[in-house]
This record gives structure tokens, C-alpha cells and sequence, in this order.
């Protein structure tokens, strides 16, 4: 893919990325929140399902919170054919002087997985990351029993720098956490060979 | 260690040092003199140093009282001798349903640099988060220019676990974040 100012930040082939909208996303993540499959996956907090009131309520969290500490950026993934709301992407805890931050994707039904929304999604964070923050690095946390996020970030470039032994305690048995990050230098590489 | 004895040792007590609440008044104001020495801060945190004034710090400190998050737990450290309080040491983001905690160190007073009052509190810690808190491990992150820390972390039993390559930007060049971590059954092992 060649970049330049005319390609849009965050309209990719697939999807875009978007704002939230507290009225009609909340019924469709209070659903998500029953996916305990796709929870457990994506986060490491305990599953708990949410009524709409009060997923509407950790929008407004997010809201402010993007608002007052200008280190979060979170958007809602939709279908540009459609516009059918797909999950969320977020870029977290940005820490300006060392340019550093945490990326999360998610995308919880599993028919709109395998079709390339996730690489969409991906590219448009990175891009916007490296090229318009001018974040340095971009890391992703992961549980090891995630093997397709491992992989797909693994395919993107991703390295894994760290492992926290046994961080993770799920279905009866400890996990490892796994750490994986990519740096501005080998973004801008593989961006070279892909021309 | 598996009688009741045990339970009558003092958990707060180590050799050199002991744990105290973390009271807003004494605390804020070491807290204001430690971190006007900007290699103590850049030894202890990632972001910039700020001009800290000792009313803000002691309304912050009241304010974290107030919440009583047990996710939280912050200790001032003691010396034994003389009482002085000369660090502090949290805990921060306990997970209990993970078993896992960080937990972040530092000894302000540049007199007990160097003479093992930070691996003594360490100790004091990992003893409290493994037979107290019953955690499954104890992680922590420390710069790669801070060696006396990362000797000071092997000592008490943690090993590196990874580096977070050039996640810090300090004095014109780049260095890595180090985590390191420890296990319960490997604390056991070294203190049995």
C-alpha cells in the first residue's frame, strides 16, 4: 500500500473507524459482554454480563476519559458496507515523552472474523500511531491461550519482548501473559518492502 | 513456618526497615523532597518529573486514602534504627481474581543508597504479598540504566521475564523497560 495525505486515516477496504454512538452501540455491546468465548479472549477482567444502562454508562467513562487525560483514543469499528457495528479498537495509556502505547482490537462474532476487518483495522491504527502521533512504540498484551491474535499480530510484525509467567489464571490452570510490540523503525520497514 | 508461631511475627518487620501507613502530612513532604532530585525520579519513574508542591501531594495521598481501593496499597518504609522514613513502596493494580500484582520501590534518602534497605523492604513485601495477600506472583518493570535496582531485584529472587525495547526516551537516546517477575512456588523454594 503506498500512503500519502490523500489516503484516508480511517476509512480502510473493509471497515472505519468511528466514534461511538451511546444510543445504538450500547444494545450491541451489553450482547458482546454475554460472549463469554470472545471475553475471555479479549480481556482479562472477569466475565460479567452488562444491561445497555450500563455499558451507556462506561461509554460516557470512555468519553471522558478520552476528553480529560488525551491518552486514550477509542473507536468503533463498523462495516462500510452497511454500517453494521463490528467491535472496537483502542489506542491506550499513550505515554507522550517516551512514545509508547497499547493497542487492543476486537471483533467478537466470529463470522465477521477470517476476512480481513482485523488487518484493516490494524493498518489504520498503526498508521495513525507511527504517522500522525508519532508513537514510537506500539505494544499488545495477550494471553497465550490466544493463538489467533498471537499469530495475526506475529504475521503484522510484532515481536514478543516479554513474558510474564504464569500471569494468568483461567479454566483451572495458570497462563502465561505475553507481550508483543512493534517499533516505528520496522513499520516503516515492512512499508518499504510492500511497495 | 507452618505453625502458629509464624503468625505472631511481626509481617511489617524486616531487618533494616519496617512498613508504615502511608501517612499524607510526612509522606508528602519527603515525597516533595525526594523528587526535587531528578535522578531519583528518573531512577523511579517514565514519566517527566514535575514540579510537585507538598500541599498537592498530601491532598493526592488523602484522596487515594479515601478511595481504600484493595487494588491499591502503598507503605511508607522506616528504618529500624532511627524511625526516619526514607522510601515508599506500592502495590499497584492487585488482581485477585489473577493472582498478580505490581509493585513499584523507591528509596528517597540517598544515605541508605547502596546498604540493602530496598532489598530488606522487598522482602518484606514479598513475604506479605505471598502469605497474606496469597498472591501467585509479584511482577515489577525497572529501567535498563538502573543497575543498583536490578541487582538489588535478583537478590530478593526475581528474574527477568523480557524487555520492552526502547520504551523509554531519556537524554537523547533510547533504553529498554525490564520486567521482571517472581512465582510463589520459587519464594517458597528461596525461603524455606
Amino acid at each position: 500500500m503506498t500512503i500519502s495525505f490523500a489516503t484516508p486515516l480511517f476509512e480502510g477496504n473493509l471497515v472505519r473507524l468511528t466514534p461511538l454512538d451511546h444510543d445504538k452501540d450500547a444494545e450491541v455491546v451489553a450482547a458482546w459482554t454475554h460472549n463469554t468465548e470472545f471475553m475471555r479472549m479479549y480481556s482479562l477482567q472477569p466475565v460479567r454480563p452488562l444491561t445497555a444502562a450500563q455499558v451507556k454508562k462506561q461509554f460516557e467513562q470512555i468519553d471522558k476519559e478520552m476528553d480529560e487525560s488525551k491518552r486514550l483514543f477509542h473507536y468503533a469499528i463498523r462495516s462500510k458496507e452497511g454500517d453494521r457495528l463490528l467491535g472496537e479498537a483502542l489506542i491506550e495509556w499513550i505515554e507522550w515523552s517516551n512514545g509508547t502505547a497499547f493497542i487492543k482490537i476486537g471483533i467478537p462474532d466470529p463470522a465477521d472474523r477470517r476476512k480481513g476487518c482485523g488487518e484493516d483495522v490494524l493498518c489504520m491504527l498503526l498508521r495513525f500511531a507511527f504517522r500522525e502521533l508519532n508513537l514510537h512504540h506500539l505494544e499488545v498484551v495477550l494471553p497465550e491461550y490466544n493463538v489467533p491474535a498471537l499469530r495475526f499480530f506475529e504475521k503484522h510484525g510484532f515481536k514478543i519482548e516479554v513474558r510474564r509467567r504464569q500471569a494468568v489464571n483461567r479454566g483451572g490452570r495458570r497462563w502465561d501473559l505475553i507481550h508483543m510490540a512493534i517499533l516505528r523503525p520496522e513499520w516503516e520497514a515492512r512499508n518499504e518492502r510492500q511497495k | 513456618m507452618k505453625d502458629k508461631n509464624e503468625l505472631a511475627a511481626d509481617l511489617f518487620r524486616g531487618k533494616l526497615v519496617r512498613f508504615c501507613a502511608a501517612d499524607p502530612e510526612s509522606l508528602s513532604k519527603s515525597f516533595v523532597h525526594w523528587t526535587h532530585d531528578s535522578e531519583y525520579w528518573r531512577l523511579l519513574a517514565a514519566t517527566p518529573p514535575y514540579p510537585w508542591s507538598q500541599e498537592g501531594v498530601r491532598k493526592f495521598i488523602e484522596k487515594d486514602l479515601e478511595k481504600d481501593d484493595p487494588r491499591n496499597i502503598f507503605f511508607a518504609i522506616r528504618t529500624l534504627e532511627d524511625d526516619r522514613v526514607i522510601g515508599e513502596l506500592g502495590l499497584d493494580g492487585i488482581s485477585y481474581t489473577q493472582g498478580e500484582t505490581f509493585v513499584g520501590i523507591g528509596i528517597g534518602e540517598r544515605d541508605y543508597w547502596d546498604k540493602g534497605y530496598g532489598t530488606d523492604a522487598m522482602n518484606i513485601l514479598l513475604r506479605y504479598a505471598f502469605t497474606e495477600l496469597n498472591l501467585e506472583r509479584v511482577t515489577l518493570t525497572v529501567f535498563e540504566y538502573n543497575a543498583r535496582a536490578i541487582r538489588s531485584y535478583e537478590k530478593c529472587g526475581f528474574r527477568v521475564e523480557g524487555h520492552s525495547r526502547e520504551t523509554l526516551h531519556r537524554e537523547g537516546r533510547r533504553w529498554d523497560v525490564i520486567f521482571m517477575g517472581i512465582l510463589q512456588e520459587e519464594w517458597q523454594a528461596l525461603n524455606a
